[in-house]
């Protein structure tokens, strides 16, 4: 079942690739018994233990506020204590090593059913990492690489202890803010710590009461939070649905604001580039027109898309041709594709100079580290090729060559997988509860660490198995995980897709027909 | 068998016929006068004009041109080409050049690289993450501690993450911006008492406690909650923890304690305001700080009972959405915990030049300073405001430059004039 575009400009390529394949009916139903029950179970075990019948290990309240209004309602933690708890083991996994294309995982047992843990002190080590946000592999410990960001950490220290407008600018962070605007083919950008943050304080700086902002059904938390503390009216889209977006756009100018029926201030577009648990890619030329014809202004979140898509790693905007000056907001985050942590929001001069006086970043939080600083620096001359190598380059299409081969041979296999064809995040869907936990557990004993994920950060029947392809893994990596992935699949009847695929395309003839 | 009579039987014909009538009959409506015809919505559309993305700013306007700093930001440090003596930074205890510190980090650097790339839940908990929370528990002595990666983000996830819509939270005026935006992220009830005024408190808890009373059944579930800082950052003072502990028993409200600049400067090992007043570690439920301050690394944590922090490693926004702390600073962080435990003197020594540093500052002519003797971070307000916000500011501002041309650092007090809900009085900040 593929999804239907409009008919306006459309890049040749986005019809074929997206797809979002909807399983047999009988899984649809199997999952919901399976959470019945489970549910069901639940009750039970409550009930037995206010009996008295099991042991409560819920941590419990102090004696001396007893009296005290409980801090948690019962149900809100029902969800918690009766599902989570037993599988809680495939989440939160401390790792010893670095994040690369291969990590060594601390080995903890639970003599309890996952209640509380131990580190048996060994550790299992060389598991392929497909979960971490390592798409251009910058996640390395090579002394040569690091070695300028060595020298920062030892002349500035780790941090900077004061707050951008006050005494923490150093004239790393503009050398830093000058060469991401350089990259993404903008005026100016200004960056920030944490790109959590970044949105959460800079959106109630752009908008306010009387303003109204459009956001995407699958936006992130950050986004979510940036919009209600800002005081805007929020209205939500359906995913990546340009008819919803243009019917949204299209009430909004005619009809104002709610009851007084004034005319809204702004309208502002919140998209991202790469939906993380979908793997979609946002429809940007479409939403550019809509946008010029309602003058709306555009925000755009690449965290997933920065460095991992496009021919030369700058986004969105390069992938589907579009002038970055286009975008109203770009914004973006160094953790996934450069390795280190922090925001950036870029645009033009006007913009980021309003941002450099009125974000809420700029004058409470503190300033970024300068190691990372450094090292965010090196990872763009590396992209973009300044500091004399190819390496940059050579990563990105690796990436790209990494995620088609990976994806292909998925669907080949008859998995049902979301998302288009050049994201490098590839959600592989297992539906039902049990599956869910079953997987995680044998592909760890496979030695591979995925990520899966479920409800609530997913509609009740679509949980998933989250893979992010990154430019370190080797071919030889990348067919021993899908080795596994085949036995596991028949193991646990993974395979849903009732789609027939030729065997072994050939990945570049499905992109360039 | 009677058969009926025959007007009984023409009534029901009637009404069957009506009933059928009424089901295949056009439902009315209201004349729809506000439908607006296509031509009509396409004028509007042309007629609309937004209002620019962001307003203009002026080119004078003292928060875009940034004083730069070439150069670690220690003891010294060169502002804008001069080299000065550093009173701007928050490094309160000197460890930001410590080379031990440095030390552990570049060795940290060696083995994990830069960053995490990864939130807490999905492969981004490392041991470095773990030791680092166990040893902030071991050091505070409370049973559990969670690690965020940005201090902002820290008492800004802790309190939604309590704190619902219908509760209440009292909370003092002179709050800082980072709990500001917990309370609004919250949207919850919130009850601002005046600063450091338990009277102020004690009659807001008490009007709570009538309205609790004509109404039991809210009263039951609905949670509620006392937010204060240790040592504020607008004011610099220290809150009356013993009176808050005396009446969070009396009314059944829990506290919140925000020690950012409190945590490893008051008390004799550095625990706190907890430790500066004497005050059982179990009565306070949620300690949060930054280690952005005394710590001099990057990050935030929280720390108390387990029965209440395990509740943020689900439900805290920043910390479940946001990727971890890259390992770096947190081994920079261990290390200033050790250097904290090993050298309890440095405390005293930091105390002794608070004062020392503010009997001196006493009787300059028309500045006054605000803030308690021993706190690190004062503020010093102009006696005589003019009236006018942007004067007082351009006054402070060149008194900061003449410090800067004799090579002493200082910085305005920098608040976003429109966001804070009871803005301070423009002032320095030393």
């Amino acid at each position: 079942m593929k999804k239907s575009s409009p008919q306006s400009g459309v890049h040749p390529r986005q019809n074929k690739q997206e797809s979002f394949e909807q399983p047999p009916m009988y899984v649809a139903v199997m999952t919901y018994v399976g959470y019945g029950l489970v549910t069901l179970f639940g009750y039970f075990r409550d009930f037995l233990r206010a009996v008295g019948l099991e042991k409560c290990h819920v941590a419990q309240e102090r004696e001396e506020q007893k009296d005290f209004t409980p801090l948690y309602q019962d149900f809100e933690n029902f969800y918690t204590r009766n599902l989570y708890m037993r599988v809680r083991d495939n989440w939160n996994r401390p790792i010893c090593s670095l994040p690369g294309p291969v990590f060594d995982l601390m080995e903890r047992v639970s003599d309890d059913y996952n209640w509380t843990f131990r580190f048996t002190g060994k550790s299992i080590p060389n598991v392929i990492n497909m979960g971490s946000y390592n798409y251009l592999g910058f996640a390395e410990n090579n002394a040569d690489f690091l070695k300028s960001v060595a020298d920062r950490l030892q002349r500035y220290g780790a941090a900077v202890c004061s707050t951008r407008q006050e005494t923490g600018n150093l004239s790393l962070h503009e050398e830093l803010e000058q060469l991401v605007a350089e990259f993404l083919g903008v005026e100016s950008s200004m960056t920030f710590g944490m790109g959590f943050a970044t949105n959460s304080m800079n959106i109630p700086a752009l908008v306010g009461k009387g303003c109204l902002i459009i956001s995407d059904e699958l936006n992130h938390t950050s986004l979510i939070l940036g919009a209600r503390l800002s005081g805007a009216t929020i209205r939500v889209f359906k995913h990546n649905n340009m008819c919803s977006l243009e019917k949204m756009l299209k009430e909004a100018v005619c009809s104002g604001q709610p009851r007084t029926r004034r005319p809204w201030r702004k309208i502002l577009i919140m998209v991202e580039g790469i939906y993380s648990m979908e793997g979609s890619v946002v429809r940007l030329p479409e939403i550019i027109a809509l946008k010029e014809k309602y003058k709306a202004y555009l925000y755009l979140d690449e965290a997933h898309s920065i460095g991992a898509v496009g021919p030369t790693g700058r986004g969105v905007t390069e992938l589907f041709n579009v002038n970055p000056g286009d975008v109203d907001v770009m914004m973006g985050t160094f953790t996934k594709s450069f390795g280190a942590a922090g925001g950036y929001i870029a645009g033009k001069k006007e913009l980021v100079d309003y941002l450099r006086s009125q974000s809420h970043s700029a004058v409470y939080a503190s300033a970024m580290s300068p190691a990372i600083t450094e090292q965010i620096i090196r990872a763009i001359k590396c992209i973009t090729g300044k500091d004399g190598s190819t390496e940059g380059i050579r990563r990105i299409r690796q990436l790209a060559e990494n995620t088609r081969y990976f994806r292909a041979r998925l669907k080949e296999m008859g998995f049902i997988i979301y998302g288009g064809d050049e994201s490098p995040v590839v959600p592989l869907l297992l539906y039902m509860p049990a599956k869910v936990v079953a997987f995680a557990r044998e592909m760890l004993a496979r030695k591979i660490g995925v990520v899966v994920v479920g409800f609530p950060a997913t509609p009740i029947t679509e949980a998933r198995a989250r893979f992010c392809v990154s430019a370190a893994h080797t071919r030889d990596m990348l067919n021993q995980v899908l080795h596994h992935l085949n036995e596991v699949g028949d193991n646990l009847c993974l395979k849903f897709s009732r789609r027939k695929h030729p065997s072994r395309p050939d990945p570049c003839e499905e992109t360039n027909s | 068998m009677e058969t009926a009579p025959a007007y009984h039987l023409i009534l029901e014909g009637i009404l069957i016929l009506w009933i059928i009538r009424l089901l295949f009959s056009k439902t009315y409506k209201l004349p729809e006068t506000y439908k607006l015809t296509e031509k009509e919505k396409e004028d509007l559309i042309e007629e609309w004009q937004p209002e620019p993305l962001v307003p203009p700013v002026s080119k004078e306007h003292p928060a875009i041109t940034y004083d730069v700093v070439t150069g670690p930001p220690s003891h010294k440090i060169i502002i804008n080409g001069k080299e000065c003596v550093n009173f701007a930074s928050f490094n309160f205890l000197g460890l930001l050049d410590n080379e031990r510190v440095k030390e552990k980090a570049l060795a940290s650097l060696k083995k994990y690289g830069v960053g995490t790339c990864g939130p807490r839940g999905f492969y981004g908990t490392f041991d470095v993450h773990l030791e680092l929370e166990s040893r902030l528990a071991a050091f505070m002595k409370t049973e559990e501690a969670i690690i965020y990666s940005y201090g902002f983000a820290t008492i800004a996830s802790a309190i939604p993450a309590y704190s619902k819509r219908g509760d209440i939270i009292f909370v003092d005026e002179a709050a800082c911006f980072s709990i500001q935006k917990g309370l609004q992220a919250s949207r919850s009830f919130i009850k601002y008492f005046k600063h450091n005024d338990m009277e102020d408190l004690e009659r807001l808890l008490k009007e709570q406690e009538l309205e609790d009373q004509k109404n039991p059944r809210k009263a039951r579930v609905t949670r509620k909650f006392i937010v204060v800082e240790g040592l504020y950052m607008n004011t610099s003072d220290v809150c009356p923890l013993p009176d808050l502990v005396k009446l969070k028993y009396k009314y059944k409200v829990r506290i919140f304690l925000e020690e950012s600049l409190s945590f490893g400067v008051l008390g004799e090992h550095g625990k706190g305001v907890t430790e500066h007043f004497g005050v059982n570690m179990d009565d306070i439920d949620l300690i949060s700080a930054n280690m952005e301050n005394a710590v001099a690394s990057i990050g935030g944590f929280c720390c108390g009972r387990s029965f209440v922090i395990d509740h943020q490693r689900l439900s805290g926004q920043g910390y479940c959405f946001s990727a971890s702390l890259p390992p770096m600073l947190a081994a920079a962080a261990i290390e200033a915990l050790n250097i904290m435990e090993e050298d309890p003197d440095i405390f005293t020594v930091l105390r002794k030049k608070c004062e020392h540093v503010y009997s001196a500052l006493q009787g300059i002519p028309s500045l006054k300073v605000v803030g308690v003797s021993f706190a690190p971070a004062l503020h010093l307000q102009l006696e005589r405001g003019s009236g006018s916000r942007v004067t007082d500011l351009q006054r402070l501002r060149s008194v900061v430059d003449y410090c800067l041309d004799r090579n002493v650092a200082l910085t305005v007090a920098r608040y976003l004039e429109k966001e804070e809900r009871f803005l301070p009085p423009p002032r320095l900040q030393a």
